[in-house]
């Protein structure tokens, strides 16, 4: 399979007072088209570094990450917002719907960055509501939505861009075991139908019961890295 | 995307409605406090000129150099040529002749002896047969007691002094003053009302006569110490001085030359004015940059609040660079809107003070300025314009500087703030 993002030799180091605190250290990885996989471990163990690394959010300290070919250290603020404009998702843990639009407007946030014709817009916003079972929701705000709801509407606009690959942070660690399930069936449907690379950073246990690839991460070096079959 | 910024904006009362306000109002201030001192500096000018300077006045080169002794002996002879010559060279100006003097006054007794005496400074006006000087003076409204002069022989003395001597309407005084030659001159008059001016300068000893009075009590038959000559409307600078060059004197040097000397120009005069064009454009600036620094912050917290949601955006694909273009253009155009409601409302404020004005004259009674007793505003085209410096400008400074943030922050520390 197309391997979609290479991690080499990667060192993130934070400076911290007189010195550096390492978070990151000498990590290597590669995840290929398709991927349903978790970066798992404690608190501080630099899976949210990683994952802001891959997403080009942060650069790394040494060594190099390939996002799509796209070297991240190497890439302009503008060339990584292209990056993310056209090849990721993101979805937080808290949501961060814009809370005064509706789920629509949420949804076609992402769109509306690329420039897209409304025609084509609304089309692939109603289908991608559709996806996650939204489409009765269209005009609702966030404020007016659960915690699931709000997720889906999260998920949604990640995935309305058919990005190559989406980098989800705790996705379900505010949401109850019910929700957590649905949010995560979605996700996984999505990765199996449209073929879409997900990449969590995680600790919890529904989520990596779901995983199909599972690198642990203990202070910063990954410890284990091994496929699961379902 | 335009739009759908647009809409958030809308949505959002806390990022429009509420900084709109603020602006509004901080807008309208600086509106109103501007057309307020446009308006009571300007009064201020219009009174003294009123009172005493005029907006130009014509002089011999001899008076005008020592003008602050009213040289008689320099006074500007014939006059009634010389008015109908200035009517006809230039209609649109009022022109007023007038003759400033000092002297004594003495009140006798049934006997003849002195009763009581003061000091006074005079001016001899047009009062009988023509209400113009009263008007342009004022003069009803300070007549205090008594009617105006409507025969030969007949003052009016301010009534301080008027008390001050114990006199009675009807009483006969007799100023005794110098002639325009140079001689005492002696001339009986007969008190027909007092004066209340507010202004202690002018209430502490003055007497008001007519012009042809005057003439004949210091032998200036035809002739008069000064010709002030009155604009339509308001003092105008520009033409003020375009009139001195067209007036230039010969260039004899001639004590009785004539010059005409713009208000800005007469002595005591140039400081008022100088003071009325720079202490109102400090004031205001100083009010604005107040306002600005309010608005300024307003703009930079409204930034600061939305830190969160620029990381968001940033997250999503959104450049620096348009996170900061839309944030810079909403403050326009929330500065822009602010400005003109806060506009429209100071004008509203302004007008009502400019048709009604306030009445201080209870308040400045001892003054010794000659400031009019109710202060109006006064819109100028400016007043229009005034408001968007600290609405527009601040606000978009303000969120400007906010924005610098996104610049500066990492992505990264952006993103995490979402959190």
């Amino acid at each position: 399979m197309k391997s979609i993002v290479e991690v080499q030799q990667l060192i993130k180091k934070f400076p911290v007072g007189n010195g550096f605190f390492t978070a990151l250290n000498e990590v290597n990885l590669s995840f290929a088209e398709g991927e349903f996989a978790g970066l798992v471990g404690p608190s501080g163990s630099g899976k949210t570094t990683l994952l802001n690394i891959i997403g080009s959010l942060d650069v790394p300290s040494e060594g190099e990450v390939l996002v799509m070919g796209h070297p991240v250290g190497k890439l302009t603020a503008a060339q990584a917002a292209l990056l993310r404009k056209q090849q990721l998702g993101f979805i937080f843990q808290s949501y961060n719907l814009l809370p005064v639009y509706t789920v629509y407007e949420n949804v076609e946030f992402p769109l509306l960055l690329l420039d897209l014709p409304a025609s084509e817009r609304k089309q692939r916003v109603l289908e991608t509501l559709e996806w996650v079972g939204l489409t009765d929701k269209v005009k609702s705000r966030p404020a007016a939505l659960s915690g699931g709801e709000c997720q889906r509407v999260a998920i949604a606009r990640a995935m309305v861009k058919r990005p190559a690959l989406v980098l989800a942070d705790e996705p379900t660690a505010n949401l109850d075991s019910e929700n957590s399930h649905r949010i995560l069936q979605t996700m996984l449907k999505l990765n199996e139908e449209l073929k879409t690379s997900f990449v969590f950073a995680t600790h919890d246990e529904k989520v990596i019961s779901y995983l199909r690839r599972i690198i642990r991460l203990q202070d910063g070096k990954v410890v284990a890295d091994e496929l699961v079959n379902l | 995307m335009i739009r759908f910024l647009f809409k958030g904006l809308l949505r959002d009362k806390s990022r429009s409605l509420l900084p709109v306000i603020v602006v509004a109002v901080g807008v309208m201030m600086t509106v109103f406090l501007h057309a307020y001192l446009e308006g009571i500096l300007n009064d201020s000018i219009e009174e003294s000129a009123r009172l005493s300077s005029g907006h130009v006045k014509i002089t011999t080169l001899g008076y005008h150099e020592n003008s602050s002794q009213r040289p008689n002996e320099y006074a500007v002879t014939a006059v009634d040529r010389l008015l109908e010559a200035l009517k006809h060279d230039f209609p649109d100006l009022q022109w007023s002749e007038r003759i400033l003097f000092g002297g004594l006054l003495d009140a006798p007794d049934g006997e003849g002896y002195t009763r009581s005496q003061g000091n006074v400074a005079g001016a001899g006006i047009r009062l009988i047969g023509s209400d113009e000087e009263i008007e342009r003076m004022d003069l009803r409204a300070r007549l205090f007691a008594g009617r105006f002069p409507e025969h030969r022989g007949e003052v009016l003395i301010s009534n301080e002094l008027f008390k001050k001597m114990k006199l009675r309407l009807g009483d006969e005084v007799t100023l005794i003053s110098s002639s325009m030659y140079g001689d005492m001159a002696m001339y009986n008059f007969t008190v027909c009302g007092t004066l209340h001016f507010g202004i202690a300068a002018l209430d502490k000893g003055m007497v008001y006569a007519d012009i042809e009075d005057v003439r004949n009590a210091l032998y200036m038959d035809d002739a008069a110490g000064e010709i002030l000559g009155f604009f339509p409307g308001n003092y105008d600078e520009k033409r003020a001085l375009q009139l001195q060059e067209a007036f230039a004197p010969d260039g004899s040097g001639d004590e009785f030359s004539l010059v005409l000397t713009p208000m800005s120009k007469a002595s005591g005069m140039d400081f008022l004015i100088l003071y009325s064009r720079y202490a109102g454009f400090i004031i205001i600036f100083i009010f604005v940059f107040a306002m600005s620094i309010v608005l300024w912050n307003a703009g930079l917290l409204g930034g600061l609040r939305r830190y969160g949601e620029f990381g968001l955006r940033l997250a999503i694909g959104e450049s620096k660079r348009e996170a900061y273009g839309s944030l810079v253009g909403e403050a326009v155009l929330i500065g822009l809107v602010g400005s003109v409601a806060g506009t429209a409302i100071g004008l509203v404020f302004a007008y009502l003070m400019q048709e009604f004005g306030l009445n201080a004259g209870d308040m400045i009674k001892d003054s010794t300025l000659m400031l009019p007793t109710v202060f109006r505003a006064q819109i100028t085209p400016m007043t229009y314009v005034i408001g968007f410096i600290p609405g527009v400008l601040s606000t978009v400074i303000g969120a400007m500087l906010a924005g610098i943030g996104i610049y500066k922050r990492q992505t990264a520390q952006l993103f995490k703030e979402l959190t």
